[in-house]
Order: C-alpha cells, then sequence, then structure tokens
C-alpha cells in the first residue's frame, strides 16, 4: 500500500514507499503468531514461532559470566567507578578494548587462522546499520548489487531503502545444491551490463541464511577471483560464523584473500554482528570490517548514525577478552546447536521429510515439495497459509527468500526450548501424516478462505523483518 | 567506473576543514591539572559533566539494575532479545515523562508518538530522510551546529540554506529573513521542506521567544508542505528565565487542535545534553504525524538504542523523585558555571550574549579582531588555541554571519580549570591590548602567525563537531 497523494507531497518518497518490505502478505505468519503465541502452560494450542532466527540456546554461559565479574558493568559497586567515562564516551572510534576484543573474538570464531586488525573495525547499529552503511559507502543511487538466492528477506530494506540500490538476484536451485556457479554470476553480471545497469558488487551471506550451510574454500576462490576480475566488491555477511556446529569447517573471506595471489584486497569487506552468534540482539553490535582504508575512513564517520552504546561496548570489552570464556562458549555454543539440530532433523526424517543437510545456522531449509499439488509458488503460499493457520508453526515460505523454485521452507531451531521442540515436531509428524494417508491426487488441505494474490508476488520485496511491527517480547507485555 | 560511492568520496561529512586543527592541536597536547599544566584547555566540547555523581548515587542505591534483574529475577535473556524497533514500553513512558516535566507539564506526549534512534545525530538523519530528499532544502537560522551540515545532507542528499541572524537583535529570527532564506533557496532551484531550528539554541545558549515561535509556525502554516523541526536536546539545561517554551506548547497555545499543522511539528530529543550520557546514543523523535512516526520507526532498524541502556534508563527516569531532584541540581550547577564563566569574561573585558540555557556561551570578541573579517577571526582563533592554550569554537564554524563570535564550553571540565581558562583570557585579553599599542610587534606577530591562516571563505565551510 502506498500513501496517497497527500503524503506523497509532504513526506519524501522514501517514506512513503514500499521498499522497507513490511506489507508484503508474509506478515499473516507473524499476525497469527502475535494473535495467538503459543505457551507451554497458558497457551499450548497455540502457534509456535519458527520464523525467527535466534540463538536462544547459550544464554545461561553469559548470565553467569557477568554475575562473576560485576566489574564488567558500569553500574555495579565494583564497575560504577568507571560510570562517567563510559557514558561520556561517544568517540566513533569505538573503545579501544572493546575494538581489541571484537578482533580477538572474530579471530577465535575462525580458528585462529586469520587476524583482525581492530583499527579496521567499524560499529553499526546492529547488521542492519552495518549492511546499510557498507552500501552507502560503496554505491550511488541506481547502482546495483548482485545476489545469489535464496537470500534473507531484510536484505531489501537494509541495502536498498534509503541507499536507493538495486539487487541483482544470481539464481540457483537445488539441482546443483543451490551452489553459486561462476557461469551463473558471470550470466547476471553480462546481463546487466546489457541492461546499462552499473553493477559495484556481489553480496554473499556465509553461513548462508536461509541454507545453513557454509562455502567451500573453492567456492569462495572463485568468488573472490570473479569480483578481482570484474573490478568490483565483495560483501561477505558473517553474522553465523560461530553458527558452525559440524564440518565441513568454517571458512571466511578473510582466509581466503590470504591464499588468494594478487588479491586486491581493497574490494572486499566483511559484515558481522553478535545477535547471532552470542544471542543478543538487543545490544546491537554490528560491524563493519574492510579492508579498504578510504572505506574505513569514510564509514567510521558514518557509523555516527548508529554508534554501539558505550554501555555495552565496555560490557563486550570485558565479556570478549574473556580468553576461557570465549572458548568455553564457543565450544558449548556449538555443541549445543548441533544437539538441537540433530533432533529437529531426527523428528523430519520420522516423517519423510527431506532438508538441506546443513552444518551451520539457527535454522533449516527444509523441502515440503511432495505435498505442494503443483510445483507452482501459488501453491506454496497456500501451503503455508494451512502451516500457519491449521498446524500452528509460523514458518518461513521460500519464496520470501527469493528462492527460484517453490517448495521450501524455513525453519527455526534455537529459539526455543526441548519441549517446544518436540511439541513442534509432533505437530508437524501429525499434519505429513495425514497427508501421506491420502489417496494420491487428493490433498486435504484445501484452504477455506479464499486466498487473493497475483502470482508475481514473489517478485515484491517480501520482508519478514526481525524488528517485525508486532510487539512479542514478554518484555512488551509485561507494562 | 569509480571505485566507492560518491558519498564515501566527497567531503559532506564536513571533517575536512581545517576547524579540526583545533581539535588536533587539543589531542596533541591535553591540559591536565599535574601532568600537563600547560597543555590546551578543551572548550570546544558541548559536554555536561556536571552531575555524574547524582547519577553515580542513584545507581548505588539501585542495584537490581545494575544486575540485569527485576524484582531480584533476572531478565538478561528478555533484554538480549529484544530488538523490536517499537523500543521498550517502560523506557518510552519515563522518557515522555521527563520530557513533559521539562516543559512544566504545560504539553504531555504520547509514548505511541516517540521513535528511538541512536542519538539525535541518528534522529535528524532519520526525520530528514523521511521528510525531504535531493532537490530539497530546510532553512536553518545561523549560527548552527556544525554537524547539521552532516547529519542533514550527507547521506540524504537534501541541503541546508541558511536563515540570516544578526547581533543587532540578538540573533533572534526575523521575519524578513525568513522570507529572505526563502527567495535564496527558490533561486538556488531548491523546493523548501521546512524550518529547523535548535531550542534552546546551539551555539547561542538562548531560549526562543514566543513570538519566533509564533512567526515560524505562521509561516509554515503559509506554505504547502513545509514542516518545523524543534531540535530540543538542550531543554533540560535551561537555568534562568525566561523559561523553556517548547514549539509544543505553542501549537497548544494556538488551540489549533484540530489544525493540520500538528501534522508537520516534530521535536528531536535526545539524553546527551540533559543527563550527560552521549555515549549511550540515546535519541528521540517525537511526532504527531502518523506517518512519520511509521515510517521514522522502521528507518530506526539502522540504529535502535541499546536494550541494555533502554532498561537501565527506564529505571533511571522511571524514578520521579530522582528525576525532579537531578534536573534542579543539574540546573544550579549550570547557573553556576555559567556564572562564574560569564563574570571571569567580563574581568578580561570580554561580554557575552546574555544567555539563560545551554552548556556554552556565545563570546564576543569582535574588538579583538585587527579586522571585520574572517580571517581575522581565523587569526585570533589560532593565536587562542595555540598560544592561550584554550580549544574554543570560531563562529565561522557555526555558519554565523559576523566575525568575532566564539563558542566557549563550560560544562565539561572541573571548576579550577575553567578558573585557569579565565585568567588565561585575562592575560591574553592584557597583552593584546599592550601590544596594539606598539604596531611594529604587533605586525611581526601578525606575520607570524599568518603562516599558520588558511584560505577560507565565509561560505565555503566544511564544518564538523563530532560532539557538539
Amino acid at each position: 500500500m502506498v500513501l496517497g497523494g497527500k503524503s506523497q507531497q509532504l513526506l519524501s518518497k522514501i517514506a512513503t514507499n514500499d521498499k522497507h518490505g513490511e506489507n508484503s502478505p508474509y506478515f499473516d505468519g507473524w499476525k497469527a503468531y502475535d494473535r495467538n503465541p503459543f505457551h507451554p502452560t497458558n497457551n499450548p494450542q497455540g502457534v509456535i514461532q519458527m520464523g525467527l532466527a535466534e540463538n536462544q540456546l547459550c544464554f545461561d554461559l553469559i548470565e553467569e559470566w557477568i554475575r562473576n565479574n560485576p566489574k564488567a558493568s558500569i553500574c555495579t559497586p565494583e564497575g560504577l567507578h568507571q560510570f562517567r567515562n563510559i557514558a561520556n564516551f561517544q568517540d566513533y572510534h569505538g573503545l579501544q578494548e572493546f575494538r581489541n576484543a571484537m578482533a580477538n573474538f572474530m579471530s577465535k570464531v575462525r580458528g585462529g587462522r586469520v587476524r583482525f586488525d581492530p583499527e579496521r573495525i567499524l560499529m553499526s547499529g546492529g547488521a542492519t546499520g552495518a549492511n546499510e552503511l557498507i552500501m552507502f559507502c560503496l554505491a550511488d543511487p541506481g547502482d546495483a548489487f548482485m545476489i545469489p538466492t535464496p537470500f534473507y528477506p531484510g536484505f531489501v530494506r537494509d541495502l536498498c531503502w534509503r541507499t536507493g540500490m538495486q539487487l541483482i538476484p544470481v539464481h540457483s536451485d537445488s539441482s546443483n545444491n543451490f551452489k553459486i556457479t561462476r557461469e551463473a554470476l558471470e550470466a547476471a553480471y553480462k546481463k546487466a551490463k546489457e541492461d546499462n545497469i552499473n553493477v559495484k558488487g556481489l553480496i554473499i551471506t556465509n553461513p548462508s541464511n536461509p541454507l545453513g550451510t557454509t562455502l567451500d574454500k573453492d567456492t569462495l576462490k572463485s568468488l573472490v577471483s570473479f569480483t578481482n576480475e570484474k573490478n568490483i566488491h565483495l560483501v561477505c555477511d558473517e553474522i553465523y560464523a560461530a553458527t558452525v556446529f559440524s564440518s565441513p569447517n568454517y571458512v571466511s573471506v578473510a582466509e581466503v584473500i590470504q591464499e588468494v595471489e594478487h588479491c586486491k584486497r581493497e574490494l572486499i569487506h566483511v559484515i558481522y554482528s553478535l545477535s547471532k552468534d552470542m544471542g543478543f540482539p538487543g545490544f546491537r553490535v554490528g560491524i563493519v570490517y574492510s579492508f579498504n582504508d578510504e572505506v574505513v575512513n569514510c564509514g567510521r564517520k558514518m557509523s555516527s548514525f548508529g554508534l554501539v552504546s558505550s554501555q555495552t561496548q565496555h560490557m563486550l570489552a570485558s565479556m570478549l577478552s574473556d580468553e576461557n570464556f570465549v572458548t568455553r562458549f564457543l565450544k558449548e555454543n556449538s555443541r549445543r546447536l548441533e544437539k538441537r539440530h540433530d533432533k529437529f532433523m531426527k523428528g523430519l526424517e520420522e516423517v519423510n521429510i527431506t532438508r538441506f543437510p546443513s552444518n551451520a545456522g539457527l535454522f533449516c531449509w527444509m523441502n515440503l515439495k511432495s505435498l505442494l499439488k503443483e510445483p507452482t509458488f501459488e501453491d506454496e503460499l497456500k501451503l503455508w497459509r494451512v502451516i500457519i493457520h491449521e498446524v500452528k508453526l509460523n514458518v518461513s515460505p521460500g519464496s520470501s527468500f527469493n528462492c527460484s523454485e517453490p517448495g521450501w521452507f524455513r525453519v527455526c531451531f534455537a529459539n526455543m526450548d526441548d519441549e517446544t521442540v518436540d511439541i513442534a515436531l509432533n505437530r508437524i509428524r501429525a499434519f505429513v501424516g495425514r497427508e501421506t494417508k491420502k489417496p494420491l491426487g487428493m490433498k486435504r488441505w484445501q484452504p477455506n478462505l479464499s486466498l487473493s494474490f497475483s502470482s508475481r508476488m514473489f517478485d515484491e520485496t517480501a520482508v519478514m523483518s526481525p524488528h517485525s511491527p508486532i510487539p512479542t517480547s514478554p518484555l512488551v507485555r509485561a507494562t | 567506473m569509480r571505485l566507492l560511492s560518491t558519498k564515501a568520496t566527497c567531503n559532506s561529512h564536513g571533517q575536512d576543514s581545517s576547524y579540526f586543527l583545533g581539535w588536533q592541536e587539543y589531542e596533541k597536547n591535553p591540559y591536565d591539572e599535574v601532568h600537563n599544566p600547560k597543555g590546551i584547555i578543551q572548550m570546544g566540547l558541548a559536554e555536561n559533566q556536571l552531575s555524574f555523581d547524582l547519577l553515580e548515587s542513584w545507581l548505588e542505591k539501585n542495584p537490581d539494575v545494575a544486575g540485569f534483574k527485576r524484582d531480584g529475577k533476572s531478565i538478561f535473556r528478555e533484554l538480549g532479545l529484544f530488538q523490536d524497533y517499537h523500543g521498550l514500553p517502560s523506557f518510552k513512558k519515563a522518557l515522555v515523562d521527563f520530557m513533559a516535566e521539562i516543559r512544566g507539564n504545560k504539553v504531555t506526549f504520547d509514548p505511541n508518538h516517540i521513535v528511538l534512534t541512536a542519538g539525535a545525530t541518528s534522529a535528524n538523519e532519520t526525520l530528514m530522510f523521511c521528510l525531504a530528499e535531493q532537490g530539497e532544502a530546510f532553512l536553518l537560522p545561523t549560527p548552527y551546529y556544525p554537524g547539521f551540515d552532516r547529519d542533514l545532507k550527507w547521506r540524504t542528499g537534501a541541503e541546508i540554506v541558511p536563515i540570516q541572524c544578526r547581533s543587532s537583535n540578538n540573533f533572534q529570527i526575523t521575519e524578513p529573513a525568513l522570507r529572505e532564506a526563502y527567495e535564496e533557496a527558490r533561486k538556488r532551484n531548491l523546493r523548501v521542506k521546512g524550518v529547523l531550528v535548535t531550542n534552546p539554541s546551539n551555539p547561542l545558549g538562548t531560549t526562543m521567544s514566543r513570538s519566533e515561535l509564533n512567526l515560524l509556525v505562521d509561516f509554515i502554516k503559509e506554505k504547502n508542505n513545509m514542516h518545523l523541526i524543534s531540535d530540543e536536546i538542550y531543554s533540560g539545561t535551561v537555568f534562568s528565565s525566561p523559561g523553556f517554551v517548547s514549539v509544543m506548547e505553542i501549537l497548544k497555545e494556538r488551540n489549533d487542535v484540530a489544525d493540520e499543522v500538528w501534522d508537520r511539528v516534530h521535536v528531536v530529543y535526545s539524553l546527551s545534553k540533559d543527563l550527560g550520557l552521549p555515549g549511550f546514543r540515546v535519541g528521540a523523535i517525537y511526532s504527531e504525524n502518523d506517518t512519520v512516526v511509521a515510517a521514522a520507526t522502521k528507518m530506526s532498524s539502522f540504529g535502535l538504542v541499546s536494550s541494555q541502556t533502554q532498561y537501565l534508563l527506564s529505571a533511571m527516569l522511571g524514578d520521579k523523585k530522582f528525576r525532579r531532584n537531578y534536573t534542579a541540581e543539574n540546573q544550579r550547577r549550570l547557573k553556576r558555571r555559567h556564572r562564574m564563566l560569564v563574570s571571569g569574561l567580563q574581568k578580561a573585558g570580554i561580554s557575552c550574549l546574555e544567555s539563560n540555557a545551554g552548556l556554552f556561551c556565545w563570546v564576543d570578541m569582535r574588538h579583538l579582531l585587527h579586522s571585520n573579517t574572517f580571517e581575522a577571526e581565523m587569526e585570533l582563533w589560532k593565536k587562542i588555541v595555540y598560544k592561550v592554550g584554550l580549544n574554543i569554537s570560531p563562529g565561522s564554524s557555526c555558519h554565523c554571519t559576523e566575525p568575532g563570535w566564539f563558542r566557549v564550553c563550560f560544562a565539561n571540565m572541573s571548576e579550577d580549570t575553567l578558573g585557569l581558562a579565565m585568567k588565561r583570557f585575562k592575560a591574553f585579553v592584557a597583552e593584546s591590548t599592550c601590544t596594539q599599542r606598539t604596531s611594529p610587534l604587533f605586525s611581526n606577530k601578525r606575520k607570524s602567525l599568518t603562516k599558520w591562516v588558511f584560505r577560507l571563505s565565509s561560505r565555503d565551510h566544511h564544518r564538523e563537531q563530532e560532539e557538539r
């Protein structure tokens, strides 16, 4: 819904257009959850939230650390003497100890195989802010970035809304395991040139959201050489780096550039955040790490628009420089994610639901093609609405991720406790069980509601933003 | 093909100006009572360091907040996960109550119309993104905060056209000046989307009068599609009469409850100046315009306030007794400091614009210029930085139309340091007066200074200041 004439003249185009992506029909899932949220005792029949990629598995470790380290807070008796210095500190370079700790942490997450320079670390308002910031530095309005599908829906807002940039999807599909091929990149690049679009770079997410997989070294090298060759930027969103729970081991682009001959480092940039790896998206810790000096310089000035609260910087400087804690946390985090992942996978396997094999992330990429009447996006959405309203699980349909083939769904598993996982699996089992018992050709789940939407819906900016317009936090309800 | 964006390679961020010399010199040679008593005293930083002890003592009495606890129970998990861009309701409620109290409870604010942002820097930019774009401009009275050049123009593409204000009427906004600015914008082919004022003013330290505010509301009512943004981040620093009158009070007084002008007036707030917490990045936009609130809320995703900080401040500001006590005591201390600066400068034969708010004074040193030019102002400024050892802000960096005015901060140092600064001023003026009488010496001094003078035109300034 684009607002009427009056608003359009009074306000800017950005304020009145749709490019924030929140008017998409995919918010049905959020609305259904919010109207009827699952609670083990108060509302056991409610909708279970499986559309939120949150990591809730390791809070106890962090809480324990906070309890044992009162100095890390500027509000405790032990830390109060730091209060005024920290409260007063708004230097956009960020606290030195915070940057040192972040560089150290990022290195540890990558097994110590690469070192990060604290002077290149820029702060921003979460990965959301970081992604927008890097685009403001690299692209002008009208320029384009290539992006492999499927991709995180929020990118449309983060990379394009206020920057005026556009995205060129580079499609992959299950026939070759959603690999990003050189051919696909070349073809997309060529087409863009023919259409007179100025391609400034390629952006990838590694580990991938929504696939939950890590890129192998050869693929990464080929991405580096492709972008180097075309003299365009390579932005690597590595916010799930510490959620890798099984082999193959994680390879960061920062490692690869050490191995590529004559690598044009000034074209490489990394986006990081603590929202997924550590599980505190509320603290808004986003990082832009660039190998390009000019970008670091300019980006630092831009970070004024989204600095990390000095209170948070101070706490994290302490936490992340605690070597023992970090080692223990990373190990335990992986272990718990693996356990949760395996439990969920087993449950799906029991009803012959296949999923894309994954070794990272907070979700799995579930294959429900067999439940589609026709292999169309229309049917995918119909199935999705049934899953929300009848099975009562909020999952994310592949079309919202710009997936090129229908039938895939992203299901999050790290944002709930074990019991809820069991309940979710039971519901899935019951639903699939009902479906598979039906004679072929007759699917039970014909929705009662008439759904009217165009088949081009999946081309729209489909966003399921974590910053949902619908408050769901107990902190909101509590007040 | 250019490798980076235009924004990355231009200097609209304003930080390349030679004005930064002062900052750099301070960094190289910072005053320290013990270790570097001859160093440069920082008087260019509009920070409020006077009342930390009040905040600290509150924290001592409220240990639960420190440990992420509420009623003894840990809420770390909920806070860690809380990224809802609507903000923590308890924090917004405390914030609007605080804002209402600062305005003597003559106006109230609806927490559903507040958008939280990462500091006023982000609030101002976000509002610009919502209200203006390339080819459009906002009118700003001069002198104004140098950071606006970055915050309002850099990434948004919008323009600023100055409303020239003069010392002859204490830099108040007049109707002819307003209209002249509007015409100037039209000549430059810019569509004017509104006026932005800072009230209380930075750098003047004065509160806007009712007549000025009414003039502005009349003006935007007269034109179509024009907004009025009132940056009220210093509203809690008003320490003497006349009191603070917010634009919201004016709107209420005009009794135009159903008037659509309510949709075009927006307030910016922050806790960086009033509470002295710039590091926490707490800014806010307040608007009765639902579309603006909706758009700005989505945009706030790019710079939300840390949930940890929201929680701490919701408890602190939610403590009614504390915030009343704090506000009163803070203002009392500011008044004292202000008086100290004004009388200290008076003893040096330097006067200030009469002011009743802010963390600084607008100081008149026109009589110390050897000519009524900005070059002379720069010369004087460099003398004060290098020879006198005081980093103050030249009026040209604030786009002032008249040379010779300087902003001098008084709330970011100890009383002793301020005392020392006053002594240095006095000594400097005494010396200058002596030197002026013996011209060969004076012209020698002038020659040795000119090597420091950079070529600056009064219009072509890119000014920046990290902190206001």
